[in-house]
């Protein structure tokens, strides 16, 4: 069964602005983000068959609510996110207060270095991409494939809008991609052409991309994504996916999603 | 040009990130030599390249640097060597950097010095006024004298692929007889052709240096060879006592070592014709004296002082004579030979052990090098001295003149 970690939207708002998603003009509204995570965690736990994990949400943290954020966990092992903003930094020391607290052998990146964890870093069982430029350094990647021992290919993210690898790109169970091409520099676009198969590969429509239909969680042969995004259900379901439509609005003020408010534990 | 090293790793082939950089480089106006790349071998390793980056300027440096470190370049940190005064004379500080033949420069107060003319096995001396470095031998080197220890601050570039796509282009030391050798003999013309028409247009001043053995004679390469510096393709000569005795010994004898180069058999007393011979140049002073006075009429000798070849012969403890001209000092034979070498763009060395890894250890690596020889275990020991830019051919020195000289339009 795969687990998640969350973390209730309590202190969740649009407090400042790190990307061009976010207006504190533009507030998101508490009760209908509160429903709207409430939503996530039912699809999850009730037709995707997740099992969930809670942290404690923190006064001053809004956007500890994306826990994709945290860091990344792999057999075991957990290396911290190391925020290339301010505003986020505070959120490291909870973060790493869990992953320990759950047993979790912690291994922390060179601290010159910034990493935004499965925001950033998403793979395949095979190899691993790892988004660059906009949060992440490229050196995380050097460091993480000697932590991981995995392959993982650094690819240069280009649009400010989709400034993390999660918000643009979407690897699935079957080996198949859901992303969004013009958030990638061409030397990117080549490597991803290359290492996944055309008829494996979906580019998703601007709109859809734009609704961040790639910030998706895949588990099994399901895919929970947000609502609006016809064509990449339409493409998911002739390639053998239930996909689970969720109205995360509130969410997509910050500049996050359905993949954005989970971790994957496993 | 200003030159920065930077160094990358991660997963940098396959993801084109080692492409992007050193598209960026070019594109921003720069240029590089990817000095050392290792690449994993499992796909979970990492691959690690350092990249020599040269600028025209240092403005265009720093663009160069700031577009590519945030794909992972990093600067490498540059300190300046460190030096220490040669405790006495002909004796080098404990920790002295021992020199390679590839172009090498020595950082001081932040600038790079290029250390001209590189030679393998010698040392390091900084002059400080006119700040310049300097390769010295070990005997050479004075009391006092600044020399380079250590390895920080001092960087070797590596050999560049010339542009040129013949045999040299690949720098592979073919050691083999079973190998053919026509195009490498091809190439090697082709070459000799190339700097004699540059010299004749005025473009250029490169030189071909030849370094051969007595088995030339011996064997009946002394028509080719001397045909070959006659028609002006041999600037720079390296050889010992015996190949010029033998030679003017042809030349008055018909013999070699006593056996008749016409007919092809030893004739009576024929051992004493090159003692005969070293006798009478030694008896008119030089080499020089031997072909003006008329005594020594044809052959390499003869070809090389009316061609104007630079000469060095150096001695051997076991010369008959020796000739005039051979210097019998092997440190002032060492020091001869070095001089000649500035300007060197071809080097030959046929049938001699001794001249040929002699010539090899003064040669800049850039030098593109053939070794002939009969015995594969010549080639092959030059490039164990480190000589691994010469291309071996193993085969019959005559053989090989022959070629040569019939590929440069020899008509005999």
């Amino acid at each position: 069964m795969s687990r998640l970690l969350m973390c209730p939207p309590d202190h969740f708002g649009i407090e400042y602005e790190i990307n061009p998603w976010m207006r504190v003009s533009n507030q998101s509204n508490e009760e209908r983000a509160r429903t709207q995570w409430k939503t996530l965690t039912q699809v999850l736990e009730n037709e995707v068959g997740a099992k969930l994990e809670f942290m404690e949400p923190i006064p001053g943290l809004p956007d500890l609510v994306f826990t994709a954020n945290a860091g990344v966990i792999h057999e075991g092992k957990a290396v911290p996110s190391q925020f290339r903003h301010p505003e986020r930094q505070g959120e490291e020391r909870h973060f790493i207060d869990w992953f320990t607290k759950k047993g979790y052998e912690v291994i922390n990146l060179y601290p010159e270095i910034n990493f935004e964890g499965a925001g950033d870093l998403l793979g395949f069982p095979d190899f691993w991409i790892g988004g660059y430029r906009q949060r992440s350094d490229i050196r995380a990647y050097a460091q993480l494939s000697e932590i991981f021992q995995k392959e993982i290919m650094p690819v240069e993210l280009v649009d400010q809008r989709f400034y993390h690898l999660d918000t643009c790109f979407c690897p699935l169970i079957g080996g198949e991609l859901l992303y969004f091409p013009p958030a990638f520099d061409s030397y990117a676009q080549t490597v991803l052409a290359s290492r996944i198969e055309q008829d494996k590969r979906f580019a998703v429509p601007s709109q859809e991309g734009e609704r961040f239909a790639c910030n998706a969680v895949c588990i099994d042969r399901h895919v929970v994504l947000p609502t609006g995004c016809p064509e990449t259900m339409a493409w998911l379901h002739k390639h053998g996916y239930t996909t689970h439509p969720v109205e995360l609005d509130e969410f997509l003020k910050a500049g996050g999603s359905a993949k954005c408010l989970t971790l994957a534990l496993d | 040009m200003i030159v920065q090293t930077v160094t990358i790793q991660g997963h940098i082939i396959d993801s084109l990130i080692l492409a992007k950089v050193l598209d960026a480089i070019v594109m921003l106006g720069g240029t590089f030599t990817l000095s050392e790349v290792k690449v994993g071998t499992q796909r979970e390793d990492t691959s690690h390249a350092t990249i020599l980056i040269e600028a025209p300027t240092m403005e265009l440096l720093q663009e160069i640097l700031k577009t590519i470190l945030p794909h992972g370049a990093v600067v490498e940190t540059e300190e300046d060597c460190t030096v220490e005064p040669a405790p006495a004379d002909g004796i080098l500080p404990e920790d002295f950097y021992a020199t390679s033949h590839l172009s090498t420069q020595i950082r001081w107060q932040g600038n790079w010095i290029e250390v001209p003319q590189p030679e393998m096995d010698l040392a390091i001396i900084l002059k400080t006024s006119p700040l310049s470095a300097q390769m010295v031998p070990m005997g050479s080197v004075k009391k006092g004298d600044l020399v380079v220890t250590g390895r920080k601050g001092v960087r070797v570039f590596p050999l560049e692929r010339p542009k040129e796509r013949d045999v040299f282009g690949f720098m592979e030391a073919q050691v083999s007889s079973e190998r053919p050798h026509h195009h490498i003999i091809a190439d090697v013309a082709k070459r000799m052709k190339a700097i004699q028409q540059q010299r004749k247009d005025g473009k250029g001043s490169g030189k071909v240096l030849f370094a051969g053995g007595p088995a030339i004679i011996h064997a009946g390469g002394r028509e080719a060879l001397a045909w070959i510096i006659e028609a002006g393709y041999i600037h720079v000569l390296f050889c010992g006592n015996a190949l010029a005795a033998h030679d003017m010994e042809a030349s008055l004898y018909g013999t070699s070592l006593g056996y008749n180069l016409g007919i092809g058999r030893s004739v009576p007393h024929g051992h004493e014709h090159h003692l005969r011979t070293i006798n009478r140049v030694r008896a008119l002073g030089s080499i020089q004296q031997a072909i003006e006075s008329g005594l020594i009429k044809e052959g390499i000798m003869a070809a090389c002082i009316r061609q104007g070849v630079q000469m060095v012969l150096a001695g051997t403890i076991r010369d008959d004579g020796p000739l005039p001209d051979v210097i019998t000092d092997s440190i002032k034979a060492q020091k001869a030979m070095r001089a000649a070498i500035p300007g060197v763009e071809l080097a030959l060395l046929v049938a001699s052990t001794l001249h040929a890894v002699a010539t090899g250890n003064l040669l800049p690596a850039s030098s593109p090098t053939v070794c002939v020889d009969i015995n594969p275990a010549v080639p092959t020991k030059l490039s164990d001295r480190g000589s691994f830019q010469a291309v071996g051919l193993v085969m019959d020195s005559s053989s090989f003149l022959w070629e040569l000289a019939r590929e440069l339009g020899w008509e005999g």
